[in-house]
């Protein structure tokens, strides 16, 4: 076990030095230069070429991307004498046109994001997972029917269609919510939950509706399988069936879906931040990528990386939990 | 020790009147294409200590004979009529509290393929020594016991090392032996084995087979061995049911039946086993055709349209369905249109010298 976890997170690190890599070429992929899009039309060559100093960008490559990683470690200074910036460790770059460092941009954001996930999680597995358990239990019936033809319509759904009509209705027509955004928990948790509600609501139904599918299936694929007939065999109890046997089983696929959905979601829920105007990561990311503000890109994909990385290792440790098969070494 | 022995001597007893009786049992399925006649009209005992073979094609009825004896039907889109008296207690029409008490404690069953039928999440030990708490509730400790103890039982080595293994730990014939032991924690009374030596290397059938035989002699339960393989049936059977599009069409003795078989879809069957004797460029015989549709079952005999002797004794192969009709031979009862004269000529004379024996 702890062989495998050191392994895996060597693998994990070596990945995120590539990811790093690929991110940080694209300083150079993008036509215009990075300093010419901060300091704006009015720059002059000299100012160019001043900002492109104080950027590190009249260095070598490989020394711009040291600096990068040294900068992750040690933290660095921007520029020299008045100019000069500090962006203490861990320094992901510094963001010169909101005039802070890009970490700040994180803790801001962050929190937002991984509100809206954790929360639109929870619901789509309870939800989600329910619903599929329960209609696969009762194939056939109408309840089946009901929740077949409910979760098809919800995979079928869009956050920008289904979104705003919850945000017309619920918050501008009924007044019954408070416009999303994102209050600190700790500062007013009554306000972060009313805020953050239909956000969840809207992420965790849509969500559910493909939990609910997958679930459905795995668990009537299962209940086919040959161990819940012995189960039954000997005399079991169906619930003990249900529980014991089949869904121990079915349950493997889910927890590796759902894993690895919330990694990537973790890396910015890009559209239902947009479409309620929630400031997180996929947000910021979004903005960063207008404004061709490239350190700011750099670190959201970097962290986005990471996440989709770390869950990866996660889902893993966990299946070994769940199947006793599966070997880890 | 006490309690095998005294059920034995009263079983002793009772061993006259059959342990399972079944009488004209009827299993059909709605499905979207029609109503499927798995099993139609089968009647049969078998007494404790004995051993009935159920031979026939996939999609036969055999399996389903033993999943209804078993309740494991789906109660919701299968009809059942006739009868399934177990120890004289009629089970058919019991409510599904009644018969899931009773399996697993009175009846229990092995299946084909130990590797998909043992849960893979659950250690070997767990899985046995839940089969015994079911129905001894409360008592774990004595279930561990119990379920080393079994393994041990069926020769499985280091069986307490091994119960706290899982199935994919274990070989093909160790995971069936322990399958078995799970099926006879609670010392049932009728254990049914479908195909159980199928899926296992012919050298590991034999011990399984042996093991069968050793533990049906120790704790005195009936056996039904379905299975489409006749070398097992002449191992360990003592009846034989030959079945053919869910009707017995063949039934008596081991001997009788793979001896002097006399319906012509058995000497399809005897015809289509290799031989180690006979000649390696010859082909073998199969049964043209293929098994018939149990929704659309041939009119008539429901094999006439692939017998080689349809409407040779001039009898109405294609319009009546033959009854199992018994024979010059106590015990022997075959259902076919063909004069028995006829058969038994037609089997001396064209099939025995062919048939692998």
């Amino acid at each position: 076990m702890i062989r495998y976890l050191i392994k895996r997170l060597v693998l994990a690190v070596l990945a995120m030095v590539a990811v790093s890599v690929l991110t940080f070429l694209l300083f150079f992929a993008v036509p215009t230069s990075p300093a010419y899009v901060m300091c704006g039309k009015q720059c002059t060559a000299h100012d160019i070429a001043q900002t492109e100093q104080r950027l590190g960008l009249d260095q070598p490559i490989v020394v711009q991307y040291a600096d990068f990683m040294k900068g992750i470690v040690a933290g660095r200074t921007y520029g020299s004498g008045e100019l000069a910036v500090h962006c203490d460790a861990p320094c992901l770059g510094f963001s010169f046109r909101t005039n802070e460092p890009v970490t700040s941009i994180l803790a801001r954001t962050v929190p937002a994001t991984t509100s809206i996930v954790v929360g639109a999680t929870v619901i789509q597995l309870v939800v989600g997972v329910g619903l599929g358990m329960v209609s696969a239990l009762r194939r056939g019936t109408a309840f089946d029917r009901a929740a077949v033809g409910t979760s098809l319509v919800g995979a079928s759904m869009q956050i920008y269609f289904f979104g705003p009509i919850l945000l017309l209705l619920l918050v501008y027509q009924l007044h019954v919510l408070p416009t999303p955004g994102y209050t600190s928990p700790l500062a007013d948790p009554g306000m972060w939950f009313e805020q953050m509600l239909l956000p969840w609501l809207t992420l965790g139904f849509l969500n559910s509706a493909i939990f609910a599918r997958l679930s459905r299936a795995q668990m009537l694929e299962t209940l086919a399988e040959d161990f819940v007939r012995t189960a039954r065999a000997k005399g079991l109890s169906r619930w003990r069936v249900y529980a014991r046997h089949a869904l121990r089983a079915a349950i493997t696929p889910i927890v590796t879906t759902a894993g690895l959905y919330l990694g990537a979601a973790l890396g910015g829920a890009v559209i239902t931040e947009t479409v309620f105007g929630v400031n997180g990561l996929g947000r910021a990311s979004v903005d960063a990528v207008n404004q061709l503000n490239l350190p700011v890109v750099m670190a959201t994909v970097l962290l986005a990386a990471f996440f989709i990385i770390v869950m990866n290792v996660v889902v893993d440790m966990l299946y070994s939990v769940i199947d006793p098969r599966v070997r880890l070494g | 020790m006490t309690a095998t022995a005294s059920s034995a001597a009263t079983s002793g007893v009772a061993d006259d009147r059959p342990y399972l009786e079944v009488d004209d049992l009827r299993v059909q399925f709605k499905t979207e294409d029609g109503i499927v006649r798995a099993v139609d009209g089968i009647s049969f005992a078998l007494p404790r200590g004995r051993t009935l073979g159920i031979v026939g094609e996939s999609g036969s009825g055999k399996s389903v004979t033993s999943l209804t004896v078993m309740g494991l039907h789906n109660a919701a889109r299968t009809r059942i009529t006739g009868s399934i008296k177990l120890d004289g207690r009629e089970i058919v029409g019991l409510d599904d509290e009644q018969v899931r008490r009773m399996r697993g404690r009175d009846v229990a069953m092995i299946f084909q393929d130990p590797l998909s039928a043992l849960h893979p999440y659950y250690t070997i030990g767990k899985q046995i020594s839940e089969a015994y708490l079911v129905h001894h509730p409360g008592r774990k400790a004595e279930a561990r016991k119990r379920a080393i103890e079994m393994l041990d039982r069926v020769g499985i080595p280091q069986p307490k090392k091994r119960a706290d293994q899982y199935p994919h730990e274990f070989s093909g014939g160790m995971r069936q032996r322990a399958m078995i032991a799970m099926a006879l924690v609670n010392d049932p009374s009728l254990l049914i084995a479908d195909e159980p030596t199928t899926a296992l290397d012919v050298t590991v059938q034999a011990q399984i087979l042996d093991l069968l035989e050793d533990l049906q002699r120790e704790f005195n339960s009936a056996i039904i061995m379905i299975t489409h393989d006749l070398g097992v049936v002449s191992q360990v059977a003592d009846e034989v049911m030959v079945m053919y599009g869910g009707h017995a069409i063949e039934f008596g003795s081991v001997e009788q039946v793979l001896r002097s078989p006399q319906h012509p879809y058995a000497w399809g069957l005897l015809q289509s086993v290799p031989s180690l004797r006979g000649n390696a460029e010859e082909d073998l015989d199969p049964i043209p055709g293929s098994p018939p549709s149990l929704i659309n079952l041939p009119s008539g005999c429901a094999f006439h349209p692939r017998c080689a002797y349809k409407m040779v004794g001039g009898g109405p192969c294609d319009l009546e369905v033959p009854e199992l009709l018994p024979t010059a031979d106590a015990g022997h009862v075959v259902a076919c249109h063909l004069p028995e004269n006829e058969r038994r000529r037609v089997y001396e004379e064209e099939i025995k010298l062919g048939a692998a024996q």
